[in-house]
């Protein structure tokens, strides 16, 4: 998907922490292209949060320390810009909703980075107009942050990111407070935007069974190093993948199964229940 | 043993979050209540100490009305496991966490020492005895904060959201716990949304939808019902999405399990030759 | 507390809600000026009564009413202060023109507190906020203080939270003696305390995320905007001012006790 045109590449990246023992990240190199939906998972303490950072400068500007190596995101040196420069190019959603919304009213708040880059009102009307209808919030924007459902906060919290029209979207584990329904929704909005807009999207997640079908780059990383990248279906079938720890998708592990005890299933290793049912209506209809 | 019967709760603010709710919970069993963020589960569950009372209707615990007694009398036998373990610890070391709800109930000293020694390495958390809380990772931080609540073996343990944040693995060590707290014979109530996570354990499900309770029975049934998921905002387990979409193979539909899967499809194909 | 009541916001749709928050603030000074500049009972009185309008056109007179109440208790220690100072000054008399300072010290003070209440019951924070981002105060200001009103509830649910989670493990925060209570709140302040730290580091990341600091000059999705209703309030502004520049110099005001 996408040109082979790399928006974020870095070599030997590594990094740690002021007053760790040890690096969080450690000689990380990868390449991710223009338009592409990437998707970074391992256990917990693998470093996929601190990479995230990287993208967009928090690391090593916010949280000082030396970062070794090189990193080039939409062709700027983050280690020689300013956060609030790449905030124009790279947006960062995070974790937890609460924590990323601070204004009293919802368009405000997805606002909040236009006004900080001092666009004029009328301009800033119109993108913000945009972003809320993107995400599907527009009807609930001038409620307060609190009165809305996590899901919603989160909608709300990818529009402020989308509203200064970065060309890629960083998403931290943004489901983790979420329940699947409201998950799934999630993915469906960034999903759209990567489709529809090109946004080149990186998404950090443990629920593979939701979100590794929207993928062809799957990172996989585990103290610090990436482990295996790749297609996700080369990636997630690999035992050594499951023995990192990572959440291998059900549907994924019973086709495993099936095709050991020789089940005459098709090559294409399944990453949802769909590609899986859809295989074995195959197998056992034909 | 939890009695609920016909419980209304509302919040100061008037809104009626419990609209009746009635439940039997016999010792030792294990209950997941599941539903949408905002179906009431944390509301009901919290009547099970006696952190909330209702409005309507009574909670009886062990047969004891708990309008009748305080909270910390009834966390005696009720311990409550909250989602975020940073709004309990505040201790110095973890021995001190630990140590702390023991000392609430006024237990011995020499008994508490006991106690702090077996928890810690329930939780394998020994090496952490003279650590901050405040330095321990995520993982490890829910680890004490349920080492502070077993550390004092309530009869029935409640985990609220348990499973939030944590990773594949922690996931599974968390399962494999409580089926170690099921050998025990201790009552386990779990508050959650996460569908695979209670697909593998197998519980008694109660699903809960604004307030009421639309399901109550064998786990298995109702995770594979999708009538019953979409009328609470519920999620199909992977395994189940893909048995309801054989249907016209006449296979049933009431499998989690992935290696009972396995074993259905595989007679299956023998079935038909293949 | 019912004083405070007084002073939290009441969503009503009024003509005074409706007002610039500037200018009912500007208001709010006008009529402090008044109050400092008279010390006779007979224009206090006058500044007290002109509330009321607004009062009832605000709809807010139930909320307004329970302020005067909480205040009541102050204005009974200002009136006792006031009086007992007298007493003991002026060997152990109370000359009646020393009683109507008393009651005009307190009336004085009554004025103050219920046109702030006036204020903060017709303006939102919200609005409070706007005035603040549209004035000549630094944005820093005004953004501490719409992020300290957005996370109030938040951190009222946190506390309550904390206690619960405590309280489960045994805790029982009404027992005991004062100083034994005091120490009961140390696990609940400390969960509180690191969870409002952790919560600042989330949010700054956030705010750098989105661009903090890339240009001193900040831009506004909302303007605030004169209409007709506050060039009204600015005209009474101006008439206070007025006629209190005037009466103070020109009109000598009678005491009661004169006229009694």
């Amino acid at each position: 998907m996408g040109t082979k045109v790399a928006i974020i590449e870095t070599k030997n990246l590594t990094y740690t922490y002021p007053g760790a023992s040890k690096p969080s990240i450690d000689d990380v190199s990868i390449k991710i292209e223009k338009g592409e939906f990437v998707l970074i998972t391992g256990p917990s303490g693998c470093g996929k949060t601190t990479l995230c950072r990287t993208f967009n400068g928090l690391v090593p500007h916010f949280y000082q320390g030396e970062l070794k190596g090189e990193i080039t995101v939409a062709g700027l040196n983050t280690l020689d810009r300013h956060t609030y420069e790449m905030a124009k190019h790279v947006g960062l959603v995070f974790q937890n909703p609460e924590n990323q919304l601070f204004a009293l009213s919802i368009e405000k708040d997805v606002a909040f980075g236009l006004e900080n880059n001092g666009v004029d009102r009328a301009e800033m009307r119109k993108k913000v107009d945009w972003a809320l209808n993107q995400t599907g919030i527009y009807d609930i924007r001038e409620r307060s942050p609190h009165e809305i459902s996590g899901g919603q906060q989160q909608r709300v919290a990818i529009a402020s990111v989308l509203a200064m029209e970065p060309e890629i979207i960083v998403l931290d584990e943004p489901t983790s407070f979420l329940d699947p329904l409201s998950a799934q929704k999630i993915f469906e909005v960034i999903y759209k935007l990567n489709k529809e807009q090109g946004i080149t999207v990186i998404l950090v997640e443990h629920r593979l069974d939701l979100t590794a079908k929207y993928t062809n780059h799957l990172i996989v990383m585990d103290q610090g190093r990436v482990r295996f990248e790749g297609d996700p279906r080369e990636v997630l079938s690999n035992e050594e993948t499951r023995l990192i720890g990572v959440g291998i998708p059900k549907a994924t592990l019973l086709y495993e199964l099936l095709k050991k005890e020789g089940l005459g299933l098709s090559s294409k290793i399944p990453l949802c229940s769909e590609e899986l049912a859809d295989q074995l209506l195959e197998a056992l209809q034909k | 043993m939890i009695e609920a019967e016909n419980v209304h709760y509302s919040y100061p603010s008037k809104v009626e979050a419990l609209k009746g709710v009635s439940i039997t919970i016999k010792d030792g069993e294990f209950v997941a209540i599941m539903g949408q963020n905002g179906a009431g589960k944390s509301t009901f569950v919290k009547h099970f100490n006696g952190l909330l009372k209702p409005t309507v209707g009574s909670v009886k615990i062990d047969g004891v009305e708990t309008t009748k007694s305080s909270v910390a009398a009834l966390a005696r036998n009720v311990g409550f496991v909250f989602q975020n373990p940073d709004h309990q610890l505040f201790s110095e070391t973890v021995e001190e966490e630990i140590a702390f709800a023991l000392k609430n109930f006024g237990l011995e000293p020499e008994i508490i020492e006991k106690r702090i020694d077996w928890a810690l390495n329930l939780l394998s958390l020994t090496q952490y005895r003279k650590t901050s809380p405040f330095l321990l990772s995520g993982g490890e931080r829910k680890r004490v904060a349920l080492a502070s609540v077993l550390a004092w073996d309530p009869k029935t343990l409640i985990l609220d959201e348990p499973t939030i944040g944590q990773d594949h693995e922690q996931k599974e060590k968390l399962r494999q716990f409580i089926m170690q707290l099921q050998t025990q014979k201790k009552t386990v109530v779990i508050v959650t949304h996460d569908v695979e996570f209670v697909a593998e354990c197998n519980p008694r499900v109660v699903l809960m939808k604004e307030g009421k309770i639309v399901a109550d029975g064998e786990g298995k049934e109702i995770l594979t019902d999708p009538a019953t998921l979409e009328l609470s905002s519920i999620v199909l387990p992977q395994i189940a999405q893909v048995f309801a979409k054989l249907s016209d193979l006449g296979l049933p539909k009431d499998i989690i399990d992935i290696y009972e899967a396995k074993a259905i499809l595989l007679k299956e194909a023998w079935r038909r030759g293949k | 507390m019912s004083v405070f009541d007084g002073l939290k916001f009441r969503k009503v749709i009024s003509p005074i809600h409706n007002l610039d928050p500037r200018m009912k603030f500007i208001y709010v000074i006008a009529i402090f000026v008044a109050a400092i500049v008279f010390f006779q009972i007979i224009p206090l009185l006058f500044l007290f009564v002109m509330q009321i309008p607004f009062v009832l056109l605000a709809r807010v007179q139930k909320q307004w009413l329970r302020s005067l109440r909480g205040a009541a208790f102050l204005a009974v220690v200002i009136f006792s202060v006031n009086i007992a100072t007298t007493f003991f000054t002026k060997g152990y008399t109370l000359p009646p023109e020393d009683i109507e300072r008393a009651v005009s010290m307190t009336l004085r003070f009554v004025v103050l507190v219920e046109s702030f209440s006036v204020f903060f019951l017709t303006t939102s924070p919200d609005h409070l906020g706007l005035a603040l981002e549209n004035s000549r105060v630094p944005y820093e200001f005004a953004f501490a203080f719409t992020t300290a009103v957005r996370f109030v509830p938040v951190l009222a649910e946190e506390a309550q939270t904390i206690m619960d989670a405590q309280k489960a493990r045994g805790l029982e925060l009404e027992k005991g003696g004062l100083l034994k209570r005091i120490r009961n709140y140390i696990p609940v302040l400390i969960p509180l305390i690191v969870s409002a730290i952790r919560r600042s580091l989330e949010l700054a990341e956030a705010m750098e995320s989105r661009a903090w600091g890339a240009t001193k000059k900040r831009s506004n999705l909302y303007a605030l905007k004169l209409h007709r209703g506050d060039y009204g309030l600015l005209a009474i502004i101006v008439g206070i001012l007025a006629v209190t520049v005037y009466i103070y110099f020109f009109v000598p005001i009678p005491t009661i006790v004169s006229l009694l």
